[in-house]
C-alpha cells in the first residue's frame, strides 16, 4: 500500500525517456516534422540505388473559367499524372466549396482536395453562424492567408468563381497566396494553350452557351497541346438560380473499349465438396407488439 | 489579419532553444529511431517551416495582441490576456487529455478547423506520459 517515495524515481530513469519527453512537452497538433531528416537522408541513399521515392500524383492539367452575364463558367479536363503515368482518368477536379461558390485546382492532387475541403468546412461553419451564404472574396482571403503560412509547400492553384450578392466573381490563388481578379482565366501546365483561345475570344457579357462553348475549346486546346492533360471535359455553370455541374461535358474521342467482359460467370471453378450444417436455434424470449391499424 | 503590420512585431518572436533530440532508453540519443546525432541536426531546423509553425500562434497572439492595444489602449489586451489565463487552468489532469473547450472559444478556434485539428490530434497521440511523473512536475515536486 504504502510506496516509498524514492521508487517511482529511481523507475522513470530505466523505463523508456519517451516519459521524460511526454513531461516536458505536450505533443503539438499540426504539421510534425520530425522525419525531414530521415527523409533528406533516404533519398541521397536511393537516388544512388535503383529505387526511387514514390512521386506524389499531380493533375498536371487544364482549368479555366470567365465571368458570363448571367454567372461564371468554370471548366477543367480530367487526367491526374503521377510521374510519366496516368494516375486517374476521370479525376474530379472541380470542387464544392459552398452552394454559390466552387474551385477548380491544378497543382499536387492531395494537395488541392485537401485545402478546398477545409476552405468548404470553415465556409459551412460561417454559413451557419450567420445565415448567410458566404461571398468570394470570403474564401480568397481566407485560401490566401492559408497559403502563405505555409509559404508554398502547398502546391495548389486554384481557380475560384461564384456568384454573390454583390456579383459574379472569378479569382486566382498561387500556390504563395498571391491572388487576381480577372474576367476570365486559365491555369495549369495547359494554361498557355487555354490562354491563347481565351485571348481571341473573349468578350465581356458574354451569353450563356456561347460562354460555355468558349470554355470548352479552350479546354480542348489544352487537352491538344499538354501531355499532363486530357480525357474528359467537366464544366461547372454557377449563377444566381443554382448551380449546373455537367460531368462530363465532353466525352474524349480516344476512349478505349475493353476487348473482353472480365467478370467470371458462376460455374468457372468447380465446387469439389458440399457440407451443409444447419443451424439449430431455440427460442428464447417471444413478444408480440400490437400495430395501431385504426 | 495575418499578414498586415508582421515586420514591426517581428524582432519579439520567442527564440528557438533547440530542437530537441529524442531521448530513447537510459536517456541517451536513440539512433534507431533519429539518426546519428550532429550538432547542426540538432540547432538548425530540418524544413523550412519548422520555425515559423513552432512559433506561429505565439507570433499571431503577439501581433494581435500589439493591434489591440495600438487601437483601444492598455486595457483591452491585458483583460483579454487575464481571461486567457483563466481558462488555461480549467483542465483535467495533466496526462489527461483536456478539452479545452473555454480556451478555444475565446481564441475563436471553435468556428475554425485548419491543420491543427485534423492531423496529430493529441487526444489520439500513440505515446501516453507516465502519470506520477506529471503529477510530480506539474505540483513542482521534481
Amino acid at each position: 500500500m504504502t510506496k516509498s517515495t524514492r521508487q517511482p524515481r529511481t523507475k522513470i530513469l530505466i523505463n523508456s525517456g519517451m516519459a521524460l519527453s511526454n513531461v516536458l512537452e505536450i505533443p503539438t497538433s499540426g504539421f510534425n516534422f520530425e522525419n525531414v531528416a530521415r527523409n533528406v537522408a533516404l533519398e541521397g541513399l536511393l537516388e544512388g540505388g535503383q529505387t526511387k521515392t514514390p512521386k506524389p500524383m499531380k493533375t498536371g492539367t487544364t482549368i479555366a473559367g470567365l465571368v458570363c452575364k448571367e454567372g461564371v463558367v468554370l471548366g477543367a479536363d480530367t487526367r491526374a499524372t503521377s510521374g510519366e503515368v496516368v494516375a486517374d482518368k476521370m479525376c474530379a477536379k472541380i470542387h464544392y466549396i459552398s452552394p454559390n461558390i466552387y474551385c477548380c485546382g491544378a497543382g499536387t492532387a492531395a494537395d488541392t482536395e485537401k485545402t478546398t475541403d477545409l476552405l468548404s468546412s470553415n465556409l459551412t461553419i460561417f454559413s451557419m453562424n450567420s445565415g448567410r451564404n458566404p461571398r468570394v472574396v470570403m474564401a480568397v482571403n481566407i485560401l490566401q492567408d492559408m497559403l502563405f503560412r505555409y509559404r508554398g509547400q502547398i502546391g495548389a492553384s486554384l481557380i475560384l468563381g461564384g456568384v454573390d450578392c454583390s456579383g459574379n466573381h472569378l479569382y486566382t490563388v498561387g500556390p504563395y497566396g498571391s491572388i487576381d481578379n480577372v474576367p476570365y482565366l486559365a491555369m495549369g501546365s495547359g494554361d498557355l494553350a487555354a490562354l491563347g483561345i481565351l485571348e481571341d475570344r473573349f468578350k465581356p457579357n458574354m451569353e450563356m452557351e456561347e460562354a460555355k462553348e468558349l470554355v470548352r475549346d479552350a479546354i480542348h486546346s489544352g487537352i491538344m497541346s499538354d501531355l499532363g492533360s486530357g480525357n474528359n471535359i467537366d464544366i461547372c455553370v454557377i449563377t444566381k438560380q443554382g448551380v449546373d455541374y455537367i460531368r462530363p461535358y465532353q466525352e474524349s474521342e480516344y476512349k478505349d473499349k475493353r476487348q473482353k467482359r472480365y467478370k467470371y460467370g458462376p460455374g468457372t471453378t468447380s465446387i469439389l465438396t458440399e457440407k451443409i450444417v444447419p443451424l439449430e436455434l431455440e427460442v428464447v424470449q417471444e413478444t408480440v407488439q400490437q400495430m395501431d391499424t385504426a | 489579419m495575418n499578414t498586415r503590420g508582421l515586420r514591426s512585431q517581428l524582432k519579439d518572436s520567442v527564440p528557438v532553444t533547440g530542437m530537441g533530440q529524442q531521448v530513447g532508453a537510459y536517456g541517451v540519443q536513440d539512433t534507431l529511431r533519429s539518426g546519428f546525432s550532429s550538432v547542426k541536426n540538432e540547432l538548425l531546423p530540418s524544413h523550412a517551416l519548422e520555425l515559423s509553425e513552432k512559433n506561429f500562434q505565439l507570433n499571431q497572439d503577439k501581433m494581435n495582441f500589439s493591434n489591440l492595444r495600438n487601437i483601444q489602449g492598455l486595457h483591452a489586451p491585458l483583460k483579454l490576456q487575464m481571461e486567457y489565463r483563466a481558462a488555461r487552468q480549467i483542465q483535467r489532469l495533466p496526462f489527461l487529455q483536456s478539452s479545452h473547450l473555454a480556451l478555444d472559444t475565446l481564441k475563436g478556434n471553435d468556428e475554425s478547423i485548419s491543420f491543427e485539428d485534423i492531423l496529430n490530434d493529441p487526444s489520439q497521440s500513440e505515446m501516453v506520459g507516465e502519470p506520477h511523473v506529471m503529477m510530480e512536475y506539474k505540483l513542482g515536486l521534481m
